[in-house]
């Protein structure tokens, strides 16, 4: 596994983790968003490498505002988001993409694009909504997820400790899930539970390999 | 011969089960651990890492799995305080749906 940061003009340069070994098909994997990204960060770097012994190169490159990266969150929307992701397609020259759950809201489009279990904007938005009434009700203030929505469209809002500007909270209510080229890969056809529901980050060896293997056959 | 009806989404037997699988897949539990849930086994308040986030995610997941509409003021803290409570809420929620 090498490490490294790649260029994402006119930004500071962000991080990526690779399985490099300049072969033809070269995977960037764009990470589920948000609170699911941690939970499935494992998950993510063992599916790279079972790629990596099927013979794929796979690039893993941070959403800026999230992980290693020197930008801000507040500043991000899903289309800088998709930018960056593009930018790193180019700069890793990537010929495939896999995209994780709401990872396909951001995807480039200009490749032949698989999608694990990809999820509409509302739900994602629909989910950091819920959890942050719970916390708001757990610590004794009452709000209601319409409240919060109208807030975050006009002002932007911190929800389950992740700062969503406006621009990126519309975006997240509008986002439906683009036309792409390959059939989905559904929770079902790997088995077990979706590792994204887990309380904490936790990892499956056998969901990792099977994913890797359903897409190895479908890039080969 | 079998019947042409629709089969129900879940009956309340399936509740049980379709909560014990959605339990297994938040908590990670072991299949043994999930089927010694019992009516008061704890949830919400006592397991540390069921936080709102964790609950967010299995209210959602019940609901995709049992066709099952939550609203936000149904949510308190009984209702999520053990297993019970829990399908209990599921099974009323079921009948009126």
């Amino acid at each position: 596994m090498q490490a490294g940061n790649w260029p994402n003009l006119p930004h500071t340069d962000e991080y990526a983790i690779r399985f490099d070994s300049g072969r033809a098909t070269r995977l960037l994997i764009v990470p589920a968003l948000f609170d699911e990204a941690n939970k499935m960060r494992h998950f993510t770097v063992e599916i790279m490498r079972a790629l990596d012994e099927a013979g794929i190169d796979t690039m893993l490159p941070d959403l800026p505002g999230t992980n290693e990266s020197c930008e801000v969150l507040a500043d991000q929307s899903l289309s800088s988001w998709q930018s960056a992701m593009v930018g790193a397609a180019a700069y890793f020259e990537a010929t495939h993409v896999l995209a994780l759950r709401g990872g396909a809201l951001c995807a480039p489009s200009d490749l032949p694009c698989l999608r694990y279990a990809p999820v509409k904007g509302v739900r994602v938005l629909n989910a950091l909504l819920r959890a942050q009434t719970l916390a708001d009700r757990e610590a004794g203030r009452e709000s209601t997820r319409e409240q919060l929505s109208e807030q975050g469209k006009s002002a932007g809002l911190t929800l389950a400790g992740y700062t969503l500007s406006p621009a990126m909270f519309r975006q997240l209510e509008e986002a439906n899930l683009p036309g792409h080229s390959f059939c989905d890969i559904a929770q079902t056809d790997i088995g077990g539970g979706g590792l994204w529901l887990r309380a904490e980050p936790d990892h499956d060896p056998d969901q990792a390999r099977a994913l890797a293997r359903i897409v190895a056959e479908r890039l080969a | 011969m079998a019947s042409k009806l629709p089969v129900p989404v879940a009956e309340s037997g399936d509740i049980d089960l379709v909560l014990r699988q959605v339990l297994q897949d938040v908590l990670g539990l072991s299949t043994e651990r999930v089927a010694e849930l019992d009516t008061d086994s704890g949830l919400f308040g006592h397991l540390p890492e069921l936080d709102s986030m964790a609950v967010a995610g299995l209210l959602t997941e019940l609901e995709d799995r049992l066709d099952i509409l939550i609203e936000d003021d149904d949510v308190d803290g009984e209702m999520l305080e053990t297993f019970g409570a829990l399908a209990a809420f599921l099974a009323a929620k079921r009948a009126d749906a």
